[in-house]
Order: structure tokens, then C-alpha cells, then sequence
């Protein structure tokens, strides 16, 4: 299976180390290099601290594969897909990469503001490793693909903020390789857009034959996307599987409760790190029962309120503020999202307050992971996510002793309780109008 | 899947001396375009006399020039501002061209630390956007040269390309340098006014070598420009009929710059994405 000769790519021992702390200036000068020199090297190299942003890694991915890479900020995902499309170079080890490589760190990679949507769809497309003539056979696809049909002579600085994503994602979409690498790129842009080109990337792995390694914070999207699954802490890999089983492990070390209460301040934690705003952002989550008191553990089919403390770092007028919860299965499976209506907010920094309630409370025995996501908006214009912990939290609920009615049967993920009627005898005429077979 | 041989890469830590990649840079010509393309299209967007910019810069310095050096010209035997142009718009594309081009990476960074391309393809489509607007200055020049009535040395007109080559190199060579050295030290960008600002009275722009005495007129023959302006006027306005020593220096330098340049910059290139 992880034969050398036969993967798409194959990765032993890799390694990358950086130079961190205070000793380095952000921008070294010319006069310091030059009295480092004269002090001597040795003296400065021990004060320098090292670290290992990736350590040891050896995997394999095959042909046609799409395998998940999921972890922590500051985990080496990033580093890792910079190293295997070239951007920078590994401090040990080596990767065999076999096929033409497209890296999508990000959309919109050299795109110029004064530049028009046609002139930057071949520019975004040569930086991408296109060429000329792919471009000119795709640019009509890429235009539709972002709906900018009527905008594509007018410069992209005079496009709205999601216009400028749809462009910039329908051009990476359509980037032809054998090996894609993509970093988080889908957690800009509006849900719908996302969905489609999450369509249009599944499409091309299940259809082409293309490799895929794929990291995001959207548990959901590795779950669609991928079968095989990456997770790295620390630099080093954690697990390597299924997507399935490496997602359980995951959600369930990840998201340490502590009694109902979680904290959420650091901004360091947990969050997908990529364009948020973080004007706003989630600073405690706490999980209240039907008696108002916070728990971690709750029971079946009785009220569940969620609490949110959220810090404003700095005043926001004039925006409506969204909050999206989702609750997933630790498989990752999304079982619904409570969204808030959009609310007017014009608010003073400091710390605000708000919660949801499920009343019924639908969620059968089990462990179930929360995910929550805050963004603004104007009117028209969708700004990007304040806040994204793609799982915040991880909870418990246990059978309800007192309303068991199932008598042995599955609950299921969800509990649903019908209105049943009592047994009566049928009404012949109904029976003679719609015979039963 | 597919039949057709893919491209296997083999990423190790590099150590040891850079090859020059000038291949792989071939493979990438297109997107060398793209950018020089670019820069072009973006580099008088937004200014009301747009591209007229190109030939204003040097016809402004000819002015001033005119004005405060004039005699100089006239130990030459040619009208001033002629004169004074003729080694402008060499020096112009020189001196915008290291200016473009060491800002190149540092001013990609972006780029540079999101996808892959060879990193030479920044500094080099910077020098090939200012080669456009040195084709203008030129022509403006030419038409200054029929309005005061002056015939170039028709034998030596071959040469005026091979003269443009020899300062994009020359310009590429101090580019590549600067480009780097500016990855890690931001001083560059102030030492690179400065350079010009010196490098248009260090090159003979003002005055001719063969008019000044001797320690400074050897000195001033090492710096490369000083033979491609000498070269220039030379081969357009007749001037001063022994210019083959003093542009096999320029050549010789020139070609040291632009090897040095590269090597440096590929062994500086590993850690371009970490340290931009």
C-alpha cells in the first residue's frame, strides 16, 4: 500500500525548524549582522530559541487519494503544505512528490486591486502554474463559475468583498493538476459559494483521479471531501486513518470541557486562524439545564441552554451580528445549526451576553461536539467571520431514567416523538376508494 | 489513471552550492511575462499623464542639468540638453530598474510566501517593465536628435542594442543583489535613493570622463554605466572616438555583477519565504 515507487506522494522523517524569540528583530540591519559577526557567532546562536514546526512526519498518500490534515494552530499543517509545494525548504528529511502540484494557500494569491476581473483571472491563473492557453480555455467556465459575468472589465477594486472571493475561488477551482494542496481556503465567502465549491473540488477528486490534501478547521468539509485523515500536533503526527476514527479521537481530546463551562478567551485557541475580523469574539461558552444550573452532562429530552460570553475588542456600529451553533456527532456529522436571526448591533467594547435555548431538546444519548461561528454584515455585503471555533466544546447526554420509552430501541441521533393516535377500526370506504394491495 | 510520465520532485534540505536554475526559469517564461505584464499595466494606473511619465523623468533631469552643467556639454562639442539626455535615458532605466528590482521580493512577499515560482523571475520581469520605458525615452531621444539636426554614427548603430543589453545586465546584476540582500535588510531601501542620487554624477551623466582629471577618471571608469553612457553618446552623437577600453571594463564588471548576483541570490533563496 505506502509502496515508494507508486504514491502520489510519500513523506519521510520530514522536519522543519525555525528561529523564534526576542533576541531576533523582526527586521534585521545591516549594522546588527555586522556586530554579530564581530561579537561572534557561538555567543548568539545559544541565545536564539529553535523550534520544530514539523518533526518527524512520514506518511503516504496514493493516487486519486484526498486525504484530511486537521490540528491545532500552530500544529505545522501550513508549514507542511509549504514544504511539499516548494515554498519553502524542509530543515530534514525529504518528500517525494510525484505530478504537476497546484498549492492554494490561500485565493487570490497576486491579485492586483487595480487590475480588472479579466486581466486578473490570467494573472491569479500563470501565478497558479496555469498556462496561457488553459487559461483561454477556461476563462468563460471561471466567469460563470463566479457569476462576475458583467464585471469582468471593471478594475477588482471596485468589486464587493465577495465578489472578489467567488473570482478568486473560481479560478483556483479550475486550476488543473495532478496534486492539489489547499489551505482553509473555503472559510471565506458566503455559505452557499462554499457549498458549490466544495461541490466542485469533490467533483474533481472523485471524477479526475486527483490528489488532494486538504486542510481546514470545517470538520464537515474533511468529512466530505476526504477518507483518509492527517493530525498533527505539535508538529508531529498524532493519527493517521480514516477520517472517521481520526476524527473521534480529535473532537474528543480536543475540546476539554471543564463541567460545562468552557473558556474561550484564549484567541490563540481553537480558532481557524485565517480571516476573522475577531472585532468580536467568543470568550466563555457555558451549557445550562432546565433549572438554570451548568452541567457538562445533561439529560435526554430536556431543555439544553447555551450561554455565550462575547467580548467586543473595539466599538462595531451599523453591522447586523449572526451567531451560527452547530452541533456535530465526535464523527463529525452535522446534526443541525441553531442560527440567530441577524440583529442590529451597535455596541462599546466590553463584554456582552446572549444564549440559545433548545426547547425541545432533540439530541438522543451520546457525545456531541459544538461548533460555533460569529460573523457581521452590512446590507448587502457579507463580512468575513468574527469568530470561528470549529469545536468549542464537547458534551454529554445521557438517557433520561424518568422518560425512557423506547424500550430497547435505538434512539437514533435525533429524538423525535411523534403524536401517535389510538388503534381504531379502519373506515371501509376508505379502504375501497385506495385498495390495499 | 493517467499513462502519460509525471514530473517527480524531490524535496530535500538544500545545502551546498545553488545551481543557477536558468532551465527551470525557461519552463516558467510564461508566467515571467504575466508579471512583467503586470508591473506594466499597473505602473501609471491612476496618474493623469500615465505612460508620458517615461519620458518626462529624464527630459525633467535634462532641464536641470542644462541649466547648472552646461559648460560641461560644450567641452564636448555638442548642444547641452542633447548632451545631457543622451546619457539620461541609459542612466533612467538603470536607475529605475535597481531601484524596481530591489524592492522586488520584499515588495511580493506575499507571493512569495503563498505559492512557488522561481523567485528569479521577480527581479528580472522588474528590469524587463523598465526596458518599456526606456524604448520610449529613446525614441524621444531620437526625435531631439532630428530636431537639432545631428546624424548618428550610422557604423555604429548595431551597437546601440548590444548597449542596451549591457546595461539590463548590469542592472539585473546590481538588481539580483540589492533584491536579496533586501530580504534581510531592510536598509536597502534606503540606500538605494542614495545610490542614485550618487551614481548620476559617479556616471558621467553630467560630464565627460575624458574632461576631468586623472585618479577620478580611472575611478569613474569602473563603474559599468560610465562606458554604456560614453558608449551612447558615442554611437549617436559622435563624440569622443576611443571608447573600446573603457566598455571592456563596463563589460567585464557587468558580467561579474550579473554572475555574482545570480549565485548569490540562489543561495540566499532557501530562506527567502521564511525570513520575507
Amino acid at each position: 500500500m505506502s509502496s515508494n515507487g507508486t504514491s502520489a506522494i510519500s513523506v519521510r522523517g520530514l522536519g522543519k525548524q525555525y528561529r523564534i524569540g526576542g533576541q531576533m528583530p523582526a527586521f534585521p540591519t545591516l549594522r546588527d549582522a555586522v556586530a554579530r559577526r564581530l561579537r561572534g557567532r557561538r555567543r548568539e546562536s545559544s541565545r536564539r530559541e529553535l523550534i520544530w514546526a514539523l518533526r518527524e512526519v512520514s506518511f503516504d498518500v496514493q493516487p486519486g487519494e484526498a486525504l484530511g490534515i486537521i490540528g491545532a494552530n500552530g500544529a505545522g499543517k501550513t508549514t507542511l503544505l509549504k514544504i511539499l509545494s516548494r515554498i519553502t525548504d524542509p530543515s530534514t528529511g525529504e518528500a517525494i512528490v510525484r505530478g504537476r502540484a497546484g498549492s492554494l494557500l490561500e485565493v487570490g494569491t497576486g491579485f492586483h486591486p487595480e487590475l480588472t476581473g479579466r486581466e486578473n483571472i490570467y494573472l491569479n491563473g500563470a501565478i497558479l502554474g496555469m498556462r496561457r492557453h488553459e487559461i483561454n480555455s477556461k476563462f468563460e467556465e471561471i466567469v460563470s463559475f463566479a457569476g462576475v459575468e458583467r464585471f469582468i472589465d471593471t478594475p477588482v477594486k471596485r468589486y464587493s468583498s465577495g465578489m472578489y472571493v467567488r473570482l478568486a475561488f473560481a479560478v483556483a477551482a479550475h486550476l488543473d493538476a495532478d496534486i492539489l494542496l489547499v489551505d482553509e481556503v473555503l472559510s471565506v465567502g458566503d455559505f452557499g459559494f462554499q457549498r458549490r465549491s466544495l461541490g466542485k473540488m469533490q467533483e474533481q477528486t472523485q471524477s479526475e483521479g486527483r490528489t488532494v490534501l486538504f486542510v481546514s478547521h470545517n470538520l464537515g468539509a474533511i468529512k466530505t471531501l476526504t477518507t483518509r485523515c492527517l493530525w498533527l500536533e505539535q508538529g508531529h503526527v498524532r493519527g493517521l486513518g480514516p477520517t472517521e476514527e481520526v476524527f473521534r479521537d480529535y473532537v474528543l481530546s480536543h475540546a476539554a470541557s471543564g463541567g460545562g463551562t468552557t473558556d474561550l478567551t484564549d484567541l490563540s485557541v481553537g480558532r481557524a486562524r485565517k480571516a476573522l475580523a475577531h472585532t468580536l469574539s467568543f470568550a466563555r461558552m457555558e451549557l445550562l439545564d432546565g433549572r438554570g444550573s451548568i452541567a457538562e452532562t445533561h439529560l435526554e429530552g430536556e431543555i439544553l441552554t447555551i450561554r455565550f460570553l462575547i467580548r467586543a475588542h473595539s466599538p462595531l456600529g451599523g453591522r447586523q451580528l449572526q451567531i451560527r451553533c452547530r452541533v456535530s456527532t465526535v464523527d463529525g456529522i452535522l446534526l443541525f445549526s441553531a442560527v440567530s436571526d441577524p440583529q442590529p448591533i451597535d455596541i462599546a467594547p466590553g463584554l456582552y451576553e446572549t444564549s440559545v435555548t433548545l426547547d425541545p431538546n432533540p439530541l438522543a444519548a451520546g457525545t456531541y461536539s459544538i461548533g460555533l461561528y460569529m460573523l457581521t454584515m452590512g446590507d448587502e455585503t457579507v463580512d468575513l467571520g468574527q469568530d470561528l471555533l470549529p469545536s468549542a466544546a464537547t458534551f454529554r447526554i445521557e438517557a433520561n431514567p424518568t422518560t425512557e420509552t423506547y424500550m430497547g430501541e435505538q434512539a437514533g441521533l435525533v429524538r423525535v416523538e411523534g403524536q401517535w393516535g389510538t388503534l381504531a377500526p379502519a373506515n371501509p370506504l376508505e379502504i375501497l376508494a385506495a385498495p390495499p394491495r | 489513471m493517467t499513462s502519460r510520465e509525471l514530473p517527480v520532485q524531490v524535496l530535500r534540505p538544500r545545502t551546498g552550492f545553488a545551481r543557477l536554475g536558468l532551465r527551470e526559469l525557461w519552463t516558467y517564461r510564461e508566467l515571467l511575462g504575466f508579471m512583467t505584464w503586470r508591473i506594466i499595466l499597473v505602473r501609471y494606473k491612476q496618474t493623469l499623464l500615465g505612460v508620458a511619465w517615461a519620458g518626462l523623468q529624464p527630459l525633467l533631469l535634462m532641464v536641470v542639468l542644462s541649466l547648472f552643467f552646461g559648460s560641461f556639454a560644450k567641452k564636448a562639442g555638442v548642444p547641452g540638453p542633447i548632451f545631457f539626455f543622451a546619457g539620461l535615458v541609459p542612466w533612467t532605466f538603470f536607475a529605475n530598474s535597481i531601484t524596481q528590482s530591489s524592492n522586488s521580493l520584499v515588495g511580493n512577499a506575499n507571493l512569495i510566501s503563498k505559492v512557488y515560482f522561481p523567485r528569479l523571475a521577480a527581479p528580472i520581469s522588474a528590469v524587463l517593465a523598465t526596458l518599456v520605458d526606456f524604448v520610449i525615452a529613446f525614441a524621444i531621444l531620437v526625435g531631439m536628435m532630428g530636431w537639432y539636426g545631428i546624424a548618428p554614427r550610422w557604423a555604429a548603430l548595431p551597437v546601440i542594442p548590444a548597449l542596451a543589453l549591457l546595461t539590463f545586465v548590469t542592472a539585473l546584476g546590481v538588481g539580483l543583489w540589492l533584491s536579496a540582500l533586501n530580504v534581510a535588510y531592510r536598509d536597502v531601501q534606503y540606500v538605494v535613493p542614495f545610490l542614485v542620487q550618487l551614481g548620476l554624477f559617479a556616471s558621467g551623466v553630467a560630464f565627460a570622463p575624458q574632461t576631468i582629471s586623472e585618479p577620478w577618471r580611472t575611478l569613474l571608469g569602473i563603474n559599468p554605466m560610465t562606458g554604456v553612457i560614453e558608449g551612447f553618446r558615442w554611437a549617436l552623437l559622435g563624440t569622443h572616438a576611443r571608447i573600446g577600453p573603457m566598455l571592456g571594463v563596463s563589460i567585464g564588471v557587468s558580467v561579474l555583477l550579473l554572475v555574482s548576483g545570480i549565485v548569490y541570490f540562489r543561495q540566499m533563496e532557501r530562506t527567502f519565504a521564511d525570513v520575507v
